[in-house]
Parts: C-alpha cells; sequence; structure tokens
C-alpha cells in the first residue's frame, strides 16, 4: 500500500486533532455526546476520556487486523471490535467510577455509535499501521476531551455558577470544584439555566463553532467543508454509493 | 391506556428525542435541509426504530435469563446492523417505490444513536416505570413516539433551514454555527411543554 510508505509525521498525528482537524469543531463528528454529557466540565472530560480510551484501542486493533478484514465486511467488523471495547469500558466505569456512570447514563453505551470513532476507523486505522493508529486515536481523542472541556467550562459557568463541580465523586479527595453562586447572588445575580438546558448546549455549540472556525481561518487553514454528509462516518462509502448509482444511471 | 398517551406526549413533545435529549443530532443538522429529505430519513428511521425494539425487547429478556446482560450493548448494535441490512435487501427486491423513497437512508441508520438510544432506554424503562408496569407495547409505543418525534424536530428544522439560506448571516457564522443556533431557538421553544404530561394528569 503507498499510504503505508509514506514516512508518517507522528507529531503531525497527535496535534491535527487539537484545531486543524478538532473531530468536534472542524469535522462535526460525534455532536450527540458533545452536546448531551457538556452540563459540566467533569461530565463532559468523563466522557472525553472514556471515548478516548475505546478510539486507541479500536484503532489499534482495527489496523492490526486491517489485512485481515474483508473490505466488503469492514463496518461490521469494525462495529464488533468498538462494541467490545465499549463494554470493557462500561463495565470499567460502573466498577470504578459509578458516580460518572450515573451521569452519562446511555451515553456511555451509545460510545458504540460516536462518529468520531467509526470515523476515525474508517478514514485512518483502516489504512496505516498500527502506531500511527495508536497516536491518531490518541490526538482525536485529546481533541474529543478538549472540545469538551471548552464546552463544559462556558456551560458550567454560566448555567450553573460552577466549576468543576463533582470532581470529588470522580477521583476522591476532598476538592468539590470552585462555586461563585455565593458571590453572584451577592450582586444580585443568579446563574442562567438556559446554558445547562438543551437549547443552551445548541447556543455554545454553534459559538465555539464559529469562534474555532475564526481561529483556523486566522493560522490559514481552509474553511471546514460541510456538505450535509459531515457527523456520519459512512460518508466515505456513502459518496462512493452515489457515484455508483449516478454511473448506473 | 392513560400511561401510552403519556409515553407518546413525552416522546413527541416534553422529552423529545432530538431536541432535549440529543440523539440523532447527526441526521438531524445532516439531512434536514430539504423537507422531503427530512420526511424519508425520519419515516426511515421510525421504521427500524421499530423493527429493533420488536426485536430486541425479546432479546433481552433472553439475555438476562441466561446471566448474559453486559452482552446488551454488542447485541444489540449487531441487531440493528443486521435488520438495517435485512431491511435493505428485502425492500429492494420486492418493494421498490419504498427502496427508492428510503433506501438510501438506511445505511446511513445503522449508526444513529437515536436507534440504539431508543432500544436501550426501552430496557432501562423497565426498571424505571416498573410501577406502570413497563412491558412490550409500551417499549414499542415509546419507539414510535420517539421516531415521531424525530420527524417533528426534523420537518420543523427544515423549515427553519431554508428561511436561513436566503438571510443575511455574518461571514464567520455561516454554515452550521448558524444552524446549531438557530436549533437552540428551536429547541428553546420546545421547553415550553415542560410539565404538559403532568398537568394533564397522564402520569402521576
Amino acid at each position: 500500500m503507498a499510504a503505508e510508505k509514506k514516512k508518517i509525521n507522528y507529531g503531525h498525528e497527535l496535534t491535527k486533532g487539537f484545531l486543524k482537524e478538532n473531530p468536534v469543531l472542524r469535522l462535526v463528528l460525534g455532536t450527540c455526546p458533545t452536546l448531551a454529557t457538556s452540563t459540566s466540565v467533569v461530565n463532559g472530560v468523563g466522557m472525553g476520556i472514556a471515548a478516548t480510551i475505546v478510539l486507541i484501542c479500536s484503532n489499534i486493533v482495527i489496523s492490526a487486523l486491517r489485512k485481515v478484514i474483508p473490505a466488503k465486511a469492514r463496518i461490521p467488523a469494525y462495529i464488533v471490535i468498538i462494541a467490545s471495547f465499549v463494554t470493557m469500558v462500561q463495565m470499567l466505569v460502573k466498577a470504578f467510577v459509578p458516580a460518572l456512570d450515573e451521569s452519562l447514563g446511555v451515553f456511555l453505551p451509545l460510545i458504540v455509535v460516536n462518529c468520531i470513532i467509526l470515523g476515525r476507523a474508517e478514514a485512518f486505522a483502516g489504512k496505516n499501521p498500527v502506531l500511527a493508529s495508536a497516536v491518531d486515536g490518541l490526538g482525536m481523542g485529546i481533541g474529543f476531551t478538549a472540545a469538551l472541556f471548552c464546552m463544559g467550562t462556558v456551560r458550567e459557568i454560566l448555567g450553573a455558577g460552577t466549576f468543576l463541580s463533582g470532581i470529588d465523586t470522580m477521583i476522591g479527595g476532598s476538592f468539590t470544584g470552585f462555586d461563585f453562586t455565593g458571590l453572584l447572588a451577592k450582586i444580585g445575580l443568579a446563574p442562567m439555566t438556559i446554558f445547562i438546558l438543551p437549547a443552551g448546549g445548541f447556543f455554545v455549540f454553534g459559538i465555539l463553532m464559529a469562534c474555532a472556525n475564526k481561529i483556523a481561518e486566522g493560522k490559514g487553514l481552509k474553511k471546514a467543508e460541510h456538505n450535509g454528509c459531515e457527523g456520519c462516518p459512512m460518508a466515505a462509502s456513502c459518496a462512493q454509493k452515489k457515484a455508483e448509482e449516478a454511473k448506473a444511471e | 391506556m392513560k400511561f401510552y398517551i403519556a409515553l407518546l406526549v413525552m416522546g413527541i413533545l416534553t422529552q423529545n428525542f432530538v431536541l432535549s435529549k440529543f440523539l440523532g443530532i447527526c441526521p438531524f443538522l445532516g439531512v434536514s435541509k430539504k423537507l422531503n429529505t427530512a420526511v424519508g430519513m425520519s419515516a426511515a428511521v421510525i421504521f427500524v426504530m421499530l423493527l429493533a425494539t420488536a426485536a430486541t425487547y425479546p432479546l433481552n429478556i433472553l439475555l438476562d435469563k441466561n446471566g448474559l446482560g453486559y452482552l446488551q450493548t454488542i447485541v444489540f448494535i449487531l441487531v440493528i446492523a443486521a435488520l438495517v441490512q435485512m431491511v435493505e435487501i428485502i425492500l429492494k427486491k420486492y418493494v421498490q417505490s419504498l427502496y427508492k423513497a428510503l433506501g438510501i437512508y438506511l445505511p446511513l441508520i445503522t449508526t444513529n444513536c437515536a436507534v440504539l438510544g431508543v432500544v436501550i432506554l426501552n430496557i432501562d424503562n423497565i426498571t424505571n416505570y416498573a410501577s406502570y408496569n413497563f412491558g412490550f407495547g409500551h417499549a414499542m409505543m415509546n419507539s414510535f413516539a420517539a421516531g415521531a418525534g424525530f420527524m417533528l424536530a426534523m420537518v420543523l428544522f427544515a423549515g427553519v433551514r431554508s428561511r436561513l439560506e436566503t438571510a443575511d448571516v455574518p461571514k464567520f457564522l455561516k454554515g452550521l454555527p448558524i444552524t446549531l443556533i438557530s436549533a437552540a431557538i428551536v429547541s428553546m421553544s420546545f421547553l415550553g411543554f415542560t410539565g404538559l404530561v403532568e398537568g394533564l394528569g397522564l402520569l402521576a
């Protein structure tokens, strides 16, 4: 394969997920968990770490098996591999961080259908060697977690008037996060609850995406393409399908 | 009967899958550009949701009986993937007209979190609504309501987006950012339904 002979720049694979190809803000993948779990920083980062672990593991296995998996059956094969890792992570979280399991709820098993993971399997791990795929998974996972951290910070501070609240239930210790509500009440203000409600999630996500585009533009990166197929890991195979159908007609 | 209506109202209005539970956002943003594609996609989603619930609900009982509850995620996603593939093949062979209408959306539905979400939530509901004896019929109703809610959100939003196309939007907000901000406003309007189920006396 030509792609394998190409020299791989590990630094680039690691850092591209942060801004240039940030999975959430630039590639618009994994929007559902981003919106749903970013009501607080701790929740969002917990989700980000869980997804990152699954992403790295599944990238490694898929890349190691890339010559064994037949091209036609690759999507079901990827899904089984990803689902196995999600089940493992689910069990570990349930056992060691039950508070996180409770707050993520259905979104923990839903990591299976997180577009980022299947998307990376399809776009990268299925074509590249093991180490590069692991680094790609780590980079993308960090990008995802960073986006969730930003969303969570804005939504938690504005919506609940706290920062890092509930951190003691995740990592132990006596630090329970910052609480600004008392300070706000002194000047006669209350937190804007709308920001932790779904509507605020959409709003903050929109604004953050605009900021990411602005920063990327300033750095001379081209504007992210949105063709209506974003957010869909099957985009590659489905665009192919469309082309085939067009040819048949 | 009351509980069935409560499930329907919750699924469509008060706990809308897209706008308040954040499930199925990808197709919501991706295929809501035109009204007819929005309707086609939602019809396919309702269809697959009902099928998937009919298949996974009994399967879950089987898994639980054998102490294999932890395999839930793997089994469910495989069942959904197989079902979608099967539906596609059957429609292609026997119901050409339906295949032409829904066919292109079917492969996208395998990885639609709304479908896996609804079957998992149905299983969770067995314990959450234990006092209402949540059973197979309720699960089917819940799936239908979730799908109908998805359709409502898609159709409403397709209307909003067609207006957005001609609007003069600041350059950095063009495209998805402004779409998300308008989704926030649509979602905010759905907040108005809060308390509807309790207010109508449908749910104690």
